[in-house]
């Protein structure tokens, strides 16, 4: 077997175990599936006239609308948890059994990336499911929707890369768990829950700049109206610059965490 | 040629120095046990040994491989069971050695087979898809090592492998080491019991503060602390006269207290009759009588200064004991 094939299969191997290890936590799984379905419930129930303000981007209701926003906090919330568990994993010593085993140790940040990104991939299944049985359109049709969970996949493995990164830094769950207000302050500046032309200032230009903004249109688009170019390629190149940060920050928490020990 | 060899040894966190350049030899086949108290820095040796820690200086090679430069052939070559056996208490037993199998790079329908094999060796198989979290402490350190060995490594690093177990868990650990061994297996086992030591160990290096303080096998160590001793007990106003009687067969060792009387014996058993002929002949009447030979404890109180396992007792209330 060639050494790239016998990675893959690690990866693949800790993916799988990334997931399982999730679901069979109901604290980590909780906050992916539970806490942002419960938000688009109250948030579309209670605030559902919103649509009728004058600069709201024209959609065919306020759940339509909220999908993107559910898709990223739960899958900003998956990146969360998964750093959570990785830090949980070096605490109870689970690190060593894999780095001292003969695979390249980023493989080891890869295989939970790979879990982060399908829990991801969960999450925009989950929304999608939830929109259309509630009656949203996807505007974009069945490419819109392949393009919005691969938008919502490749985010959650960014996210999950920062995760990863702190775990391995700090090597505390607590200090990883304490980032979740964070990941709701970062959310909210952005146009997730609310349109930024509606916004005030200074969250206005904050959301502008906000890459998560970037992302968010670049999913609310295929399910509000139609895949644009533009907002994708702007989307893309948030996810880009986010996964990068993540790779240099987690191939220097690596490097501390080895010297460490 | 050794399967691990060790020279000059150092690693520091900061200002402390966990390891003070030990050198040490392991040869093929052997079991070397590496003995000493909480602090003395066996798990920091142990996690170099196994590239899961740099060293600060000094070389180390395991299977042939530097530790440092050829770490991932290293890796390829040994098994690690770490103290505390790390465990995911939310996967079953099954999954974990699977797991194991595909990080050592098996082939799936190999990795399975070594698996269900390895399951049944430590005696685990009815409990193989429970998950971990609801395995007692010893069948965690069986499952642990069964994870050690899915890849048959040339050098299995035990560190610390019945620490709180119950004796009967602990013989079954000690079985399957000495197994492993009659298989060719070399074996590096950090312990803090004195016994697990004297039973399992070939060789044994006793670290303390760092630094290796003595290295041997156990009968060559003990045999350099000296003689064997006979203990005594003898009536409440007779301890005095006793000595004095002793005094003149062999060396009087500081007593443990109460009413006993500690001597030196050259001969061992041998002596025992003249011993009793002359506290008979002095009229004094004799309660008890064992012959001690010198253990592990007595080589670690004359190289340290203080007893291991009172030692251990100790660390409780933040104090070493004197010997």
């Amino acid at each position: 077997m060639s050494d790239f094939a016998a990675t893959a299969r690690v990866v693949r191997a800790l993916g799988a175990r990334s997931i399982r290890q999730t679901f069979r936590r109901p604290q980590l799984i909780s906050p992916i599936v539970v806490f942002p379905t419960l938000l688009l419930a109250i948030q579309t129930g209670g605030a559902g006239a919103g649509i009728e303000l004058p600069g709201f981007p024209p959609v065919q209701s306020f759940l339509q609308f909220m999908l993107a926003g559910s898709m990223m906090q739960s899958m900003m919330l998956a990146g969360n948890s998964g750093g959570i568990a990785f830090a949980v994993d070096i605490e109870m010593g689970f690190t060593d059994r894999l780095f001292a085993a003969p695979i390249p140790r980023f493989a080891i940040v890869l295989g939970r990336l790979a879990g982060t990104a399908a829990l991801g991939l969960f999450a925009s299944i989950w929304f999608l499911a939830i929109g259309l049985i509630f009656g949203a359109d996807i505007e974009g049709g069945v490419p819109g929707a392949l393009l919005a969970m691969a938008l919502i996949t490749a985010s959650a493995l960014a996210v999950g890369g920062i995760g990863a990164a702190i775990a391995l830094q700090t090597g505390s769950a607590s200090v990883v768990q304490g980032l979740f207000p964070l990941v709701l302050v970062v959310l909210f500046l952005s146009s997730a829950f609310f349109p930024q032309a509606l916004m005030v200032e200074p969250a206005r230009t904050i959301a502008e700049y906000n890459p998560f903004s970037f992302i968010v249109e670049g999913v609310r688009e295929p399910i509000i109206a139609g895949i644009d170019l533009t907002q994708t390629l702007e989307a893309v190149a948030a996810i880009a610059g986010i996964i990068a940060l993540g790779l240099v920050l987690s191939a220097r928490a690596l490097k501390h965490r080895l010297r460490v020990g | 040629m050794p399967a691990i060899v060790v020279a000059g040894l150092e690693r520091a966190f900061g200002e402390f120095r966990a390891v003070q350049g030990i050198d040490l030899a392991v040869e093929e086949g052997e079991i070397y046990g590496f003995l000493g108290p909480n602090g003395a820095g066996k798990t920091t040796t142990v996690r170099m040994l196994t590239t899961l820690l740099l060293p600060t200086g000094g070389r180390a090679s395991v299977a042939g491989h530097d530790v440092v430069s050829e770490a991932r052939q290293v890796r390829a070559s040994i098994g690690v069971a770490l103290q505390e056996a790390a465990l995911d208490p939310l996967m079953t037993g099954r999954e974990l050695i699977r797991l194991q199998a595909t990080l050592q790079g098996l082939p799936p329908v190999e990795g399975r087979k070594r698996a269900d094999s390895l399951l049944e060796r430590v005696d685990l198989a009815a409990a193989a898809d429970r998950r971990v979290g609801t395995y007692s402490g010893g069948m965690q350190r069986r499952l642990d090592l069964a994870a050690a060995l899915v890849h048959e490594p040339r050098v299995l690093f035990l560190d610390e492998p019945t620490t709180g177990l119950d004796p009967v868990s602990r013989k079954t650990i000690w079985e399957e080491v000495r197994a492993l061994n009659d298989d060719g297996t070399t074996v590096f086992l950090t312990t803090q019991y004195l016994e697990e030591a004297d039973q399992l160990a070939d060789n044994v290096g006793i670290i303390d503060n760092g630094r290796i303080v003595a290295e041997g096998t156990p009968e060559e160590l003990k045999a350099e602390v000296g003689n064997p001793h006979i203990e005594l007990g003898v009536g409440e106003g007779a301890v005095a006269e006793a000595e004095r009687v002793l005094g003149e067969i062999g060396r009087l060792l500081p007593p443990k207290g109460g009413k006993r009387v500690l001597v030196e014996v050259e001969q061992g058993s041998a002596e025992i009759p003249r011993v009793v002929r002359a506290l008979d002949e002095a009229g004094i009447e004799v309660e008890s009588l064992e012959l001690v030979r010198p253990t592990l404890d007595d080589v670690f109180v004359d190289k340290t200064g203080y007893h291991l396992e009172e030692e251990e007792a100790g660390e409780e209330s933040g104090e070493r004991s004197p010997a």
